[in-house]
């Protein structure tokens, strides 16, 4: 039962959030729950690799992107009814335009990790750098879908029965699709296949030596963190009504790194608690000094130099630890 | 014929300030093990020291030991403060710290210098240009980085390879804890091998800023290509750095130059210089996955 505590309560505030933002007349509190909802959904898979697999990898934000792009394109091809290449037509229904954001995310991390996971150490981490860094250029380069500008989605994507015009009802979409995602994240991370991953983080030369391809474990967890990234990302895009070649910077990689660590490496709750932390922190830095990012870093900073294991690492101490 | 040669000359140019970044940090890493992203910020604060000093007392040439002396004296804080905390933790912590370190860097620079652009007073010596051979015409400035980055070169290999401490170093990128079970003090050698990459950022820092504008985010701009000429050249080697870097400069500066044209024969102007444009962006880090996928521990690797 006391499992069970911290996602009810998690649900229970994000669930009210709207209600809570319309009370107090600050609209921006249920735009910053949203961001936090798809944030913590990009950091949690992230945390799949980097957490439980011990996989550095740089370039996360491409496959956030790389989600958003699907949305965005589907959308302009829906608008001007051309097909894609002359084959598939557009959408704007987000039961359809989501799974294949996933897949297409999916296939991108499937190329990049096959290729990245060959090398390790500082090489992996560099080489995930260079195929995002690719990746968003060449979105850039895309004349056709706006370029650096990006895409602008007139109207957020349609689910039958739902008014999608409305930013409330997006909200709560966006929160049941981030509920069945950490649903379905709780299940991997506690399979035999969790297990595994953690096990190559540990020893990986002990997982061979058990007779375990662990390549492939990396690989099957790598396209699986690239999957909730596009989910993530193709949710993000519905929300703005806008995709652009910045949400795959190199420094939103950066950002995803920082959440993770935030809320505690290797933990299934801390992805949440370093989003929400990293994106409040930036709501009210912001709103107090242009130059919030000055505060960002030294905080960032002490984190990374005096507290082992983040947000969760610290609370647990306070416990009394479990360490 | 001279528009190649020419851009040729503007690659070596390139390729020689990337020798600069990636030859300070490329030690960093192979005999440290620090991943250093705030190496870009030494070269901006190398870079807005030096053209602070160059503007208030008019003099380009004093602004040369006012860049160097602050990228160093900053490398030093930093390393005492921050890096030294880092050796023994693992690649991640020290991405996020280092991050984190180009955040608290950037704001500051805004705080003192705002985000306008400030530019370099040139001497008048480097008005104009001058023609090298018939027909080709290079600004004289240009030539005076790639002469300083050459030196530099040749000045470190003598520095690697006929002292004692290049002795150090060598030993240090090939096998850090035998030369620490040696009796060496590696904390001393750690401190001057950092001191000394920010040295060289904060030289081609100022170097730079007469060509490039000195600016905010310069540091980053430069810092994604510098890394790709480490992993290609491989980490811990000098030698890699100089064959990567000038290589590399020369494909990024040919690829700019060259790929829109190409691409204008068949389609449109616009798309083709977009296109051209990103594609070319794209270059250098193709080229170090290629390497990579052939050679994971890149061209020159020092040491197992």
């Amino acid at each position: 039962m006391r499992k069970l505590i911290l996602p009810v309560l998690l649900i229970a505030i994000f669930a009210l959030m709207p209600l809570i933002a319309e009370l107090v007349g600050k609209n921006a509190l249920m735009t910053l729950s949203a961001r936090i909802l798809m944030y913590a959904m990009a950091a949690a898979s992230l945390n799949l690799i980097l957490g439980y697999g011990g996989m550095v990898s740089f370039g996360h934000a491409a496959y956030f992107g790389v989600g958003a792009y699907v949305v965005g394109i589907l959308y302009s091809h829906w608008m001007s009814e051309v097909p894609i290449f002359g084959l598939f037509p557009g959408s704007n229904q987000l039961l359809v335009t989501l799974p294949i954001a996933m897949i297409v995310s999916g296939l991108a991390a499937l190329l990049i990790g096959a290729l990245s996971l060959r090398t390790g150490g500082v090489q992996f981490i560099m080489i995930t750098l260079a195929f995002a860094q690719m990746i968003f250029f060449l979105f850039v380069s895309l004349t056709a879908y706006g370029g650096e500008d990006g895409i602008i989605i007139r109207r957020a994507n349609a689910v039958p029965g739902l008014n999608m015009r409305d930013k409330t009802t997006v909200y709560y979409v966006i929160l049941v699709v981030a509920v069945l995602y950490f649903a379905w994240l709780w299940r991997v991370v506690n399979s035999s296949f969790g297990q595994v991953l953690k096990g190559i983080r540990q020893n990986e030369r002990r997982m061979e030596a058990m007779g375990i391809a662990t390549f492939r474990y990396k690989l099957y967890a790598f396209v699986l963190a690239g999957m909730g990234a596009g989910l993530a990302g193709a949710l993000m895009a519905n929300f703005l009504r806008f995709t652009s070649p910045d949400m795959m910077h190199w420094t939103k990689s950066g950002e995803l790194i920082i959440m993770v660590i935030l809320g505690g490496l290797g933990t299934f709750f801390g992805p949440i608690l370093g989003a929400a932390a990293f994106l409040i922190l930036e709501f009210y830095l912001a709103d107090w000094t242009e130059h919030w990012q000055l505060g960002l870093g030294i905080i960032l900073l002490l984190v990374v130099l005096f507290t082992k294991g983040g947000i969760l690492g610290a609370v647990d101490r306070l416990k009394g630890g479990r360490q | 014929m001279i528009l190649i040669l020419e851009q040729l000359l503007n690659g070596l140019q390139y390729g020689v300030m990337l020798f600069l970044l990636a030859a300070g940090l490329t030690l960093i890493f192979g005999i440290m093990g620090v991943i250093n992203l705030a190496h870009g910020s030494l070269y901006m604060i190398g870079a807005f020291a030096g053209t602070w000093v160059a503007t208030t007392t008019g003099s380009f040439w004093l602004g040369i030991p006012a860049g160097l002396i602050a990228a160093a004296l900053v490398g030093f804080l930093v390393e005492a403060t921050v890096i030294r905390k880092l050796y023994a933790r693992d690649h991640l912590d020290q991405v996020l710290a280092t991050f984190a370190l180009i955040l608290i860097f950037n704001q500051m620079i805004i705080l003192i210098f705002g985000r306008q652009p400030i530019f370099t007073p040139l001497p008048e010596v480097f008005y104009g240009s001058i023609e090298i051979i018939p027909g080709l015409f290079y600004p004289p400035y240009r030539l005076l980085i790639i002469a300083v980055g050459l030196l530099v070169a040749v000045g470190l290999y003598f520095l690697i390879n006929r002292t004692r401490v290049g002795m150090l170093v060598r030993a240090g990128s090939t096998n850090r804890d035998m030369v620490r079970a040696l009796g060496v003090d590696v904390r001393l050698l750690y401190t001057v091998v950092f001191g000394l990459g920010a040295l060289l950022a904060g030289l081609a820092g100022y170097m730079t800023g007469p060509i490039l504008a000195v600016q905010v985010g310069m540091g980053e701009d430069i810092l994604l290509a510098t890394f790709v000429v480490v992993v290609i050249g491989g980490v811990g080697s000098i030698k890699g750095a100089f064959v990567a870097g000038i290589g590399l400069g020369v494909v990024d500066t040919m690829l700019r130059a060259f790929l829109p044209t190409i691409l204008r024969g068949f389609m449109a102007p616009s798309d083709a210089d977009a296109i051209g444009a990103s594609v070319s962006s794209m270059g250098i880090f193709l080229l170090m996955a290629i390497v990579l996928l052939i050679r994971p521990k890149g061209l020159f690797a020092a040491g197992g």
